[in-house]
């Protein structure tokens, strides 16, 4: 499990690099971030939301069931809307409101 | 390596849940000097990066404090101190208020009273729960925070502290930091065990792999007393994703069942321990794989649970909607995690008294890094931590910092700048990380033995860990984060020493669920209804039994 940075997407803010609970992402000589020790990821999720331009997306490595999936989050608002991507390029999106409480 | 001395008058170790409070609190009750240091960003870091499900200590309508103690005594199976329990939960229900005052979004009911989830839970999104700490720790003028500072050591002369010492990651500035009182808040630790998948996703698991132990191997080393360490505590997770049961199991009554189909988990008791014990033995008994019977649950509630890990742990939901298999169409399977040293859930950790001093002076600890009392979670954390900032206070009027001397700043130093000299070491910190997984999980109780060990076994983990020790002064990095995992390598198997020598020490088996004593297979309450403590001395880990009554 990791994430993936698009450095066509990417800025260069940073943002991520800073927030990662680990300190594994870096900024290249190309201003773009990159993640420096991917197997050391934890799956947190925090560099995606992070992230302004929806650059990250995050996936389960095939060690632990993962089939080519990817994991993108956008906020709109109070609404944190989770898309998941099928290598057949089907979407699902969940949209979590984030003034609701979980209901379990 | 460029260096820089800083004062203060409270120094926190680690901006995580209790940090981030503690700042907060004695920030709020004085104008003293507050300097926060996190190896990491306090706006996500520690435990509570990807959010929380619910706020697991709380004390429900109709319930006391007393009737959290009593609970998690008896979790804990009679080894937890209930004057620390006690003080921690009279502050719980605050603790959580102010919480809700600062935006934390809670179930509420008509009345606008929080909807319970059991006897001590209740429901929230705890998706931003750490952005907000961090909020509320930054907004006083008189709190500083050093991200990315990593710290590897305290200074202490005759039992008292004077402050500690740090690496900043990105420039491999070394921070000496003198402090008239200090906080250790580092978590607990994870990483000791080999985890359940090994390879490319080593780091899915279940506690924050980014706490190393720092805080117990730098009490250690200073021989601070330490209490516990055998109470290991090993999750019961969704296999794979290793993400929360708790939300399947009170959520929607998912119940732990066999792979025929059989409910097994009145069979072992439902304690904590006693629900990872029963998934071990039933997969030992030819029995498994396990899992939790969500199979039927509605589409409304199926909806709810994606949304509810999204918010706590993605991967699940990640992996319920890439695969298609759906908590609705198929049980999730089960499994253990490898066991992790983690204060907030198990006794182990610094012994402390109610005021959360340690037994080194002007050295205070809280939250995961803080023994004796299990069960305390976020709320409890931040209990402690509340605690803590109160009694420092009242520390800091009678104690001027003694501050640290130039040969122990240059001995520090010198250390960290022989490991950044440039020469080629025979191994990496990576590889000596997976030496030492595989020795913990293979003889002192890991996955691959069932979390069973002997007297034998222990003998030759001890052995092997020593000779990492050893080996790990020949490592050399590249760069200040590659000397951050020398250190965080060389905490972790300072506590493996600890580890070994408290489950060698306890000779009954208590917590069966979490480890099996096989040359003592029972519960002897007769001899073992006491505390095992330790004390790191002469480069010697002497055991210390301490009474459960007295605490
Ligand atoms: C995945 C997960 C889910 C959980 N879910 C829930 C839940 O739903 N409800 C609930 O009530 N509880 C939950 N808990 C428990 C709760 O989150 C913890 O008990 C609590 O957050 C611990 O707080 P802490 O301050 O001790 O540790 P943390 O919040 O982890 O803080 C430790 C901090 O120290 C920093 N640090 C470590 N070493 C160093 C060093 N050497 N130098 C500088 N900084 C350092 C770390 O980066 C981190 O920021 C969960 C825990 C985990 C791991
Ligand atoms: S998911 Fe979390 S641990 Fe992984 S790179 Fe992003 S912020 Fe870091
Ligand atoms: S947060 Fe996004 S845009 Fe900013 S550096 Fe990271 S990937 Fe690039």
């Amino acid at each position: 499990m990791s994430i993936e940075i698009n450095s066509q997407k990417c800025v260069g803010c940073g943002k991520c690099r800073d927030v990662c609970p680990g300190t594994l992402i870096a900024l290249g000589r190309d201003g773009k971030a990159f993640i420096r020790y991917p197997r050391d990821c934890w799956g947190c999720t925090s560099c995606l939301k992070e992230c302004p331009v929806y650059a990250i997306s995050f996936f389960l490595g095939a060690d632990i069931g993962g089939m080519g999936g990817r994991l993108h989050t956008e906020k709109e608002g109070d609404i944190l809307k989770w898309m998941i991507e099928r290598p057949d390029g089907s979407v699902t999106v969940t949209e979590v409101d984030t003034r609701e409480s979980n209901k379990y | 390596m460029k260096s820089e001395r800083i004062k203060t008058d409270i120094l926190i170790i680690g901006g995580g849940t209790a940090g981030c409070y503690t700042a907060v609190t004695a920030a709020e009750n004085s104008d003293k000097q507050i300097l926060i240091c996190e190896k990491a960003h306090i706006k996500r870091s520690g435990c509570l990066a990807a959010g929380v499900n619910a706020l697991n200590a709380y004390i429900t309508e109709g319930r006391t404090p007393q009737d959290y103690v009593d609970y998690c005594v008896k979790d804990a199976h009679g080894i937890a101190r209930e004057d620390l329990l006690l003080t921690m939960s009279q502050r719980l229900n605050a603790v959580t208020e102010r919480l809700d005052r600062e935006g934390l979004v809670i179930l509420k009911d008509e009345q606008g009273k929080y909807v319970a989830r059991g006897n001590r839970n209740i429901k929230i999104n705890g998706e931003n729960i750490k952005p907000l700490l961090a909020g509320m720790a930054q907004r006083h003028p008189n709190v500083r925070v050093l991200n990315r500072v990593n710290i590897t050591d305290i200074d202490v002369t005759g039992n008292r502290i004077n402050g500690a010492f740090g690496i900043g990651i990105d420039d491999g500035t070394f921070y000496i930091i003198e402090a008239s009182a200090v906080l250790i808040a580092t978590g607990g630790a994870a990483g000791l065990y080999k985890p359940n998948n090994p390879g490319f996703s080593r780091h899915k698991m279940w506690y924050c792999p980014f706490n190393t132990g720092a805080g117990y191997a730098m009490g250690i080393r200073h021989g601070a007393e330490m209490t516990t360490f055998e109470m290991r505590f090993i999750a019961l997770r969704c296999k794979d994703t290793i993400a929360p049961t708790g939300t399947l199991a009170q959520g929607v009554g998912a119940k732990q069942i066999n792979a025929l189909g059989e409910v097994y988990e009145h069979k072992y008791g439902l304690t904590t321990s006693e629900r990872v014990y029963g998934t071990t033995a039933e997969n030992s008994a030819g029995r498994g794989p396990c899992f939790l019977r969500t199979e039927g649950i509605s589409e409304q509630q199926e909806q709810s649970l994606l949304k509810a890990y999204l918010n706590m742990a993605p991967s699940q939901t990640l992996k319920w909607l890439e695969s298609g298999e759906l908590p609705g169409k198929s049980n999730v399977e089960i499994e253990g995690t490898e066991p992790y040293i983690v204060g907030g859930h198990t006794a182990s950790g610094f012994w402390v008294d109610t005021d959360r001093a340690t037994t080194i002076q002007g050295l205070y600890a809280a939250g995961d890094v803080a023994g004796g009392a299990p069960q305390k979670y976020v709320t409890g954390a931040l209990a402690e931590g509340e605690i803590a900032a109160q009694a420092m206070l009242r520390y800091l009027d009678g104690n001027k910092p003694a501050g640290i001397s130039e040969e122990s700043a240059v001995r520090h130093l010198s250390e960290a700048e022989r490991f950044l000299d440039g020469s080629d070491s025979p191994y990496s910190a990576e590889q000596l990380e997976e030496a030492m997984q595989t020795v913990m999980d293979s003889y002192a109780g890991g996955i691959k033995t069932n979390y069973r060990f002997s007297e034998k076994s222990l003998g030759i983990a001890e052995k092997r860990i020593i000779q990492l020790e050893g080996l790990s002064d020949s490592l050399r990095a590249k760069d200040p984060q590659e000397l951050m995992y020398i250190y965080e390598l060389r905490e972790r198997l300072t506590v493996c020493k600890t580890v070994i020598a408290h489950l060698r020490a306890r000779k009954e088996t208590r917590w069966a669920g979490f480890a099996g004593n096989t040359d003592h297979p029972e519960r002897d309450d007769e001899h073992w209804n006491v505390f095992v403590n330790s004390r790191f001395e002469n480069g010697r880990t002497e055991i210390i039994l301490r009474s459960v009554s007295k605490g």
